[in-house]
């Protein structure tokens, strides 16, 4: 293994190759940091920023920054996790999540990033902004209401699919995901087996009629937090 | 659509050979014949160029000169920006909306006019100003823009607005505009006469590896901003991997307040040009881009016609001035109206035919830039440096200015002053001798470096105006006592909840949630605890966003509660017994009392 460096996360030594980011390297090790954009098999995105941690004392994102010999990586310190818990509440309030009702509830990525947080309810107000909701395909829809602009199902569909069924269009708090029709899902080569349904984090792009199919108590993140089958992994 | 439009859609796509990687041109072509890029035109045009139609909209619905619904044959855009909204915008945008009988964002019925507000324009020396189609308006008042509106109802064609031709070239017959360059004091740099070609002659004598070397004794730092030293940036080009390297002039300067380059487009192009293609000679690049935004697309038949003459001088083209072997030239990108874009790795995206977000770092556009090529995006300020450094040496230059900050600086001054202008001074100007240079005997505060600088107060005149003081691209906006800070800075925050891109969360919701934060206070509702609300808030978007708007874009709230916390702290209120004071329960109740149609028991205590 003469190919692989050293690098420090939180005072642990961890390995690293040649071509990883931070986030992959610390996940090697067993080293869970938190991430929304990030996804296995989607190029990093950024956006989300949730990954967000101090390397040698500046501020990078640990899903787009390359892992280098050398570095003092601050992930689970008490600033760092402030950052994150902000933007995490951010999310929370730029859309309108009700936990109560969603069919992700449980399966969650953002309400299991609050949990593993401790976030019970936001410190910002709520923006409850005016979204869309596209229920005009048959086996598909999206509820923009929940859409937290991570971006997966637009590289998925684009990389993984071949097709760019999704873009995101607008700028700023206008920004949204838009679909390759006029208007509606519907009229898009999206089908039922396209891996961009497989990898919204949130409640926005699901299949229909499967919602609330696992009971509760056995949903993903029931019994342990997001991100415990990376420290799991680790331990063994 | 009709098939002549689609024609001419068609026509236009062709005309840039359906690259997609010209998509900005083909939609800005479009917009123009058609006054907006509707459904259909961007279906047809990704038809045309193979991309996916959503992918057209992606761009479309970035840009603000752009649009999806048709706009009106003239379309008016009134600068709101806080400079213009003190020398009386709002005025101006009563009369335009009385005398069109629309409001703002809003399109006549007759189909003739389009009423917008578009953040600062770069005439802020001028203002009120608006943009009619292409051409400016500098100088309004109510009843001049009532009096444009009844011309432009009998011809509607905005080139008969402009009476008064400005100074200098802008008296040239291919701008003929009204605008007014304010060049008030020229230093040795930037203003200073210069024989055509002279730095360029002297570059293509040194080998580029000494090109680089005298730029970089030079200690030239970038002028945008950031300040990155400019030889450096280029042994880094010229370093990386690749045979195509591409050099980027960065000409969409949106800071708030800042018009400097607009002096060095109208009066020193050539200078620019030359800089360029020095920069092409050192990098190892044969093509040049001016990213021109599109608030200056006035000057670009001028622009074209000067790079014209340069090629026809030989300063330009194949074998510049007889060096074999060195081909170099430039074209001229149209930005669309996004502040965004004078980031460097967005302007980039914007160069490629995408919308406006940045990229993702590393890599480094000096590594990966346009196209995937190495690219240097250098500020116009920072060109004219160059090719001056190359005609008088390096020693020369940094005689000026102070040691970390060698040369002069260009300052764009606006606001509560008598000579609002461009100044060139050298680095190291303390903000005292800038306000007496532009005539502002009572400022209670300074914005310098724009919307995304600083707010400073009296106690720090006697600071220097440097990159290790007080950096500035070249903003510098005056208010007296008269002015409102807290409103300032609410007005600065608006600009970035607009002008963010949206691509990370810090910046997309932070900004909004700090402009939210700041008129509660404003409006008399805050607590003490919103002062530390607003610091921590801010400190998070600062660390976690992805580029340097969201990096800065806290700044009018952060440098204003710093430097003005007692404006803040006289409109607080104290919190009694943990209840939030400002808090009406009867208010907050008001609606759903309405939809239940009684009222309910209010509990004393």
């Amino acid at each position: 293994m003469s190919d692989t460096f050293t690098l420090t996360i939180d005072g642990k030594e961890i390995q690293a190759k040649p071509g990883q980011t931070i986030l992959q390297a610390a996940e090697d090790a067993g080293v869970y940091i938190p991430r929304l954009c990030a996804m296995k098999d989607l190029v990093p995105h950024g956006s989300c920023r949730v990954c967000t941690v101090m390397v040698n004392g500046r501020p990078q994102a640990a899903c787009t920054q390359p892992a280098a010999a050398g570095m003092i990586v601050e992930s689970e310190t008490e600033s760092v996790q402030a950052v994150r818990r902000d933007i995490v509440d951010m999310l929370f309030v730029e859309g309108n999540h009700f936990c109560m009702f969603c069919e992700k509830s449980g399966n969650c990525e953002l309400q299991g990033m609050a949990y593993r947080f401790g976030i019970t309810a936001p410190r910002f107000p709520f923006l409850f902004p005016d979204r869309d909701v596209d229920a005009s395909h048959p086996d598909i829809f999206i509820d923009r209401n929940r859409c937290i602009l991570c971006g997966r199902c637009v590289r998925a569909s684009r990389d993984l699919d071949g097709k760019h069924v999704f873009e995101f269009v607008g700028r700023g708090h206008e920004k949204c995901v838009a679909v390759n029709a006029e208007a509606r899902l519907a009229d898009t080569d999206i089908d039922g087996n396209d891996k961009a349904l497989d990898v919204c984090p949130v409640g926005a792009l699901l299949r229909k009629r499967v919602g609330f199919s696992t009971p509760v108590g056995k949903r993903l993140y029931d019994h342990k937090p997001i991100g415990s089958d990376i420290e799991h992994a680790g331990q063994e | 659509m009709s098939a002549t439009l689609e024609t001419a859609v068609k026509e236009i796509c062709q005309a840039y050979g359906n690259d997609r990687m010209r998509m900005m041109d083909i939609v800005r072509d479009v917009q123009a014949k058609l006054g907006c890029v509707d459904s259909q035109a961007m279906s047809l045009i990704a038809s045309e160029v193979s991309a996916h139609r959503v992918e057209v909209e992606s761009l479309v619905s970035f840009y603000a000169f752009l649009s999806t619904k048709p706009t009106g044959k003239v379309v008016i855009r009134l600068c709101d920006d806080i400079i213009d909204e003190m020398k009386g915008s709002k005025q101006v945008a009563e009369a335009l909306k009385d005398e069109l009988g629309i409001d703002f964002g809003e399109t006549t019925a007759d189909g003739l006019f389009s009423l917008e507000y578009t953040p600062c324009i770069g005439m802020c020396d001028q203002a009120p100003a608006a943009l009619i189609n292409d051409v400016v308006l500098p100088k309004l008042s109510g009843d001049i823009a009532r009096a444009a509106v009844r011309t432009l109802r009998e011809n509607p064609d905005p080139v008969m607005l402009v009476k008064d031709l400005g100074d200098g070239n802008n008296s040239h017959d291919l701008v003929r505009s009204a605008v007014n360059n304010n060049i008030r004091q020229k230093g040795e740099v930037i203003f200073a006469d210069m024989d055509p070609g002279e730095g360029l002659k002297k570059a293509l004598a040194l080998s580029p590896a000494e090109v680089i070397r005298e730029v970089k004794t030079s200690r030239l730092r970038g002028r945008g901003g950031a300040g990155f030293p400019c030889g450096m940036k280029w042994e880094f080009t010229r370093g990386a991997e690749g045979d195509q390297k591409y050099i980027i002039c960065n000409a969409d300067e949106g800071e708030p307040g800042t018009f400097k380059d607009r002096g060095i487009l109208t009066e020193k192009p050539s200078l620019v040009f030359e800089g360029m293609a020095i920069g092409g000679y050192a990098i190892g690049a044969d093509t040049g881009i001016v990213y021109l935004r599109a608030e200056y697309a006035y000057l670009r038949a001028f622009l074209e016609n000067v790079l014209s003459e340069m090629r026809n001088n030989g300063l330009l083209g194949n074998n510049i001035l007889g060096k074999e072997g060195f081909n170099f030239d430039i074209r001229i990108q149209m930005g669309a109206g996004a502040y965004i874009c004078g980031e460097e790795s967005a302007l980039i995206s914007s160069c490629e035919g995408l919308r406006g977000d940045p990229k993702n770092r590393p890599p480094f556009p000096a590594q990966k830039g346009y196209l995937q090529c190495p690219t240097s995006v250098n500020n116009v300020e920072t060109l004219c440096c160059v090719a001056r450094i190359m005609e008088k040496g390096s020693a020369w230059f940094s005689q000026t200015g102070s040691d970390g900050s060698t040369g002069t600086k260009l300052l764009s001054i606006s606001g509560d002053c008598s000579r609002p202008g461009i100044y060139e001074a050298p680095f190291g100007i303390t903000v005292k001798e800038m306000l007496e240079l532009c005539g502002a005997v009572d400022a209670i505060a300074v914005q310098i470096g724009g919307a995304s600088g600083q707010m400073i107060c009296p106690d720090s005149y006697d600071d220097k105006i440097c990159y290790d003081h007080i950096a500035t691209g070249g903003s510098v906006m005056v208010f007296g006592p008269s002015r409102n800070i807290l409103e300032v800075a609410a007005k600065f925050m608006e600009f970035f909840v607009e002008e963010s891109c949206g691509y990370c969360t810090p910046c997309r919701v932070g900004n909004t949630l700090l402009l939210n934060g700041l008129e509660k206070i404003i409006a008399g509702k805050g607590e003490v605890a919103d002062l530390a609300y607003l610091e921590s808030l801010g400190e998070s978007v600062k660390i976690a966003s992805r580029c340097g708007l969201g990096q800065t874009s806290p700044n009018p709230v952060l440098t204003t509660l710093k430097n003005f916390r007692s404006s803040y702290e006289a409109l607080l209120t104290e919190a009694v017994e943990g209840k939030q004071p400002t808090f009406d329960i009867k208010a907050a109740l008001n609606d759903a009392e309405t939809i239940i149609g009684r009222k309910s028991v209010h509990f004393k205590g």
